[in-house]
């Protein structure tokens, strides 16, 4: 199997998409012509044409406002924001418009809709470029969030987000756009949403992440296990809807769990993961489950990132705690 | 700049170009801006005795909003507000789901499959970027389709006016924008709202033609959006109408007009009533009498009174219902919380 980075596995699940279903075209700033910031949609235009892959006025509302009439229109649009910090123009029509249309109208208009999002932190970016705000998307009724964490679920759930019947909200962590590579199936595929995985089976405890904390986490669970501590490592991959029983049965199994994020702490989506234990899996804890995320301030410029990101050691440190207890 | 403001009919009932429309033609949008009144007045009352929720009605904004649906075909897109109930049923929306809606109902949001026409918006400006998309969808798919949009004077200050405006002209997209143009956003007046002369005079800074016209004749909107359709039917690209209009009424039924306008503003609007003039035009060639005038009216409030018979003999959703419309397939988190709700509520949870 081809290897590729996750920028290059995102390519070809739109490129396959765009491909094999006229309705599906990629709209956002920059994307067509100099293939996006990040190069994901690198050559798509040259292949698809400037009516598909479509280069949009510097507009974030306008953009996913005109995605959810393209949607309502019989389409299938891809859209991107540039940078998560730069979506927050086009929050009210995700939020007032793109989540509630099924519901409002009771299943007579629809929005199948992807909206790319790159999101979070620790590739020295300019202020605004490094947001983590999974917590907003999540807590709005009517969307689904998808966080992938490695190349091959990149392109499985992208495709599963293009052909999903509701508004798919698509997290891209920056930092693992070319950090990361695997063997990825050259042939579509798609991943389910709404299935979280072991990313690594361990039995002393649980230590839950997703996105471009998963890298942290596992070089976290490898410090762990040279001191004797096997971690299981799970990979949300989709945040909503969240797949509570598997999150639950790892907890059963370990007993012990850590819940990692690169976004703000407080009403952060670990409060949310550790009440979800608490209700279903307290008397199976051997200890206070533990937060490692990011703190409750703006994200500090370059020369301050690593102050603020979780570290291997920050996570590793949280888990000898939670195991002393 | 200053546009010149159209005019085909005068608040008298004369002529002053030539009319767009034959005489049965216009005895039809005549009789449509009759049955909207007779529905507009009705909603009010149903709101004061507590059948609706709040109403937003639209008294003198009839021909703005007939004068501009008649011009559409049935397959084109129309995305309007909450104010405009008169054009969306002149386009297929019927009176039934409109009163559902008011009611509280989000049944009433879900038009017949035929029906070209989005739930009404209420959010301000957002839904103009819906028409764009449904316009560019049309013209991706090779029809000739085109979307109408509507909004008032207040939402030119909206960032999704600008949006959308921004979008349509970029890719030359078969949207209209018909601003009625009723002089107040709730309580503030046009002038307060933009500095511009006019808001057709907008459409320059976009890249197409913006076209100024009494929005209280019936002709001249007609004419205005029918040349703006054509436009975008015919591959010209968008237009934006700003029909010059008045709101008779409160914003809304919650709204106490008299806190912020002088009553003679309103005398002065009354003369140039959209349905009187019409009605003049006609009288004056015998295309109306009082025995027709007392026909449609007892036939449009026999339809109206059915519908709202018919809204109102509907159950009310069952319980489970309300998670039933936020996902194709419901999560299994919808799925625990319906089971919640049901068993607060004394409910038989039902099968997941």
């Amino acid at each position: 199997m081809p290897v590729l980075n996750m920028a290059q596995a995102i390519n070809q699940a739109l490129d396959q998409a765009l491909a094999e279903d006229p309705r599906v075209m990629v709209l956002g700033e920059d994307v067509g012509r100099t293939g996006g910031v990040f190069r994901v949609t690198d050559g798509l235009q040259q292949r698809y044409g400037e009516e598909r892959v479509v280069d949009t006025p510097v507009s974030e509302s306008g953009i996913v406002g005109a995605a959810l009439g393209l949607a309502l229109g019989g389409m299938r649009p891809v859209a991107e924001m540039q940078f998560m910090g730069f979506s927050y123009p086009a929050f009210d029509q995700v939020i007032s418009h793109v989540a509630r249309i099924r519901h409002r109208s009771r299943h007579r208009f629809t929005a199948s809709l992807v909206i790319r999002i790159p999101y979070g932190g620790g590739i020295g970016a300019a202020e605004h470029h490094s947001e983590s705000a999974e917590a907003i998307y999540v807590h709005t009724p009517g969307l689904k969030v998808v966080v992938p964490g490695s190349p091959d679920d990149a392109k499985g759930l992208l495709r599963a987000a293009i052909e999903d019947p509701d508004p798919v909200v698509f997290l891209e962590p920056i930092r693992l756009y070319r950090s990361t590579k695997a063997e990825v199936a050259e042939e579509r595929f798609t991943v389910p949403i709404g299935e979280a995985r072991a990313a690594r089976e361990g039995t002393d405890l649980t230590l839950v992440a997703w996105g471009a904390m998963l890298r942290e986490t596992g070089e976290a669970a490898d410090l762990l296990l040279d001191e004797g501590i096997d971690a299981e490592v799970l990979d949300l991959r989709t945040l909503v809807p969240l797949d509570v029983p598997a999150l639950i049965s790892s907890v059963q199994k370990t007993g012990r769990a850590v819940v990692v994020h690169e976004a703000p702490r407080t009403a952060g989506l670990a409060g949310e993961i550790v009440a979800l234990i608490q209700e279903r899996a307290l008397y199976s804890l051997r200890a206070p489950v533990a937060r490692v995320t990011g703190w409750d301030t703006v994200f500090p410029l370059k020369r301050s990132e690593h102050l603020y990101l979780p570290t291997a050691e920050r996570i590793a440190a949280a888990a000898r705690r939670v195991m002393e207890t | 700049m200053t546009e010149e403001l159209q005019q085909i009919l005068t608040p008298e009932g004369e002529l002053a170009g030539e009319p767009p429309l034959g005489m049965e033609e216009t005895r039809g949008l005549y009789r449509a801006m009759v049955a909207a009144r007779l529905f507009d007045r009705k909603a009010t009352a149903l709101q004061k005795q507590g059948r609706l929720a709040t109403y937003a009605p639209f008294e003198g904004q009839e021909a703005a909003q007939v004068g501009s649906a008649a011009a559409l075909r049935t397959d084109d897109w129309m995305v309007a507000t909450y104010r405009d109930a008169a054009a969306m049923w002149l386009h297929g929306y019927p009176w039934k789901l409109l009163l559902l809606w008011r009611s509280g109902d989000e049944r009433g949001n879900c038009p017949p499959e035929e029906v070209n026409v989005l739930p009404p918006s209420i959010t301000v400006g957002a839904h103009m970027l819906h028409a764009v998309g449904l316009a560019w969808s049309a013209r991706l798919q090779g029809g000739d389709r085109v979307a109408v949009t509507y909004f008032g004077d207040g939402a030119t200050s909206e960032g999704d006016f600008h949006e959308a405006m921004n979008f349509a002209g970029v890719y030359r997209l078969p949207v209209v924008f018909m601003c009625q143009n009723n002089q107040y956003a709730i309580s503030l007046r046009r002038d307060r709202q933009t500095a511009a002369a006019t808001i057709a005079g907008k459409a320059d800074g976009y890249g197409f033609p913006g076209v100024l016209v009494d929005g209280n004749d019936l002709f001249a909107v007609f004419r205005a959006t029918a040349e703006a359709v054509e436009r975008a039917r015919s591959g010209g690209g968008p237009t934006l109408v700003e029909a010059l209009t008045y709101r008779l009424g409160p914003h809304t039924t919650s709204d106490d007009p008299g806190r912020y306008r002088p009553a003679d503003e309103e005398s002065e609007w009354k003369p140039r009533d959209p349905i009187e003039r019409v009605r003049c035009y006609l009288a004056n060639r015998d295309g109306w009498t009082e025995e027709w005038q007392r026909a449609i009216e007892a036939e449009e409030i026999a339809e109206i009174e059915a519908a709202v018979a018919e809204a109102e003999a509907l159950p009310p959703l069952r319980p489970q219902e309300i998670f039933e419309a936020m996902f194709a397939e419901m999560t299994p988190q919808l799925r625990e919380q319906r089971g919640e709700l049901l068993d607060a509520s004394g409910h038989v949870p039902v099968e997941s």
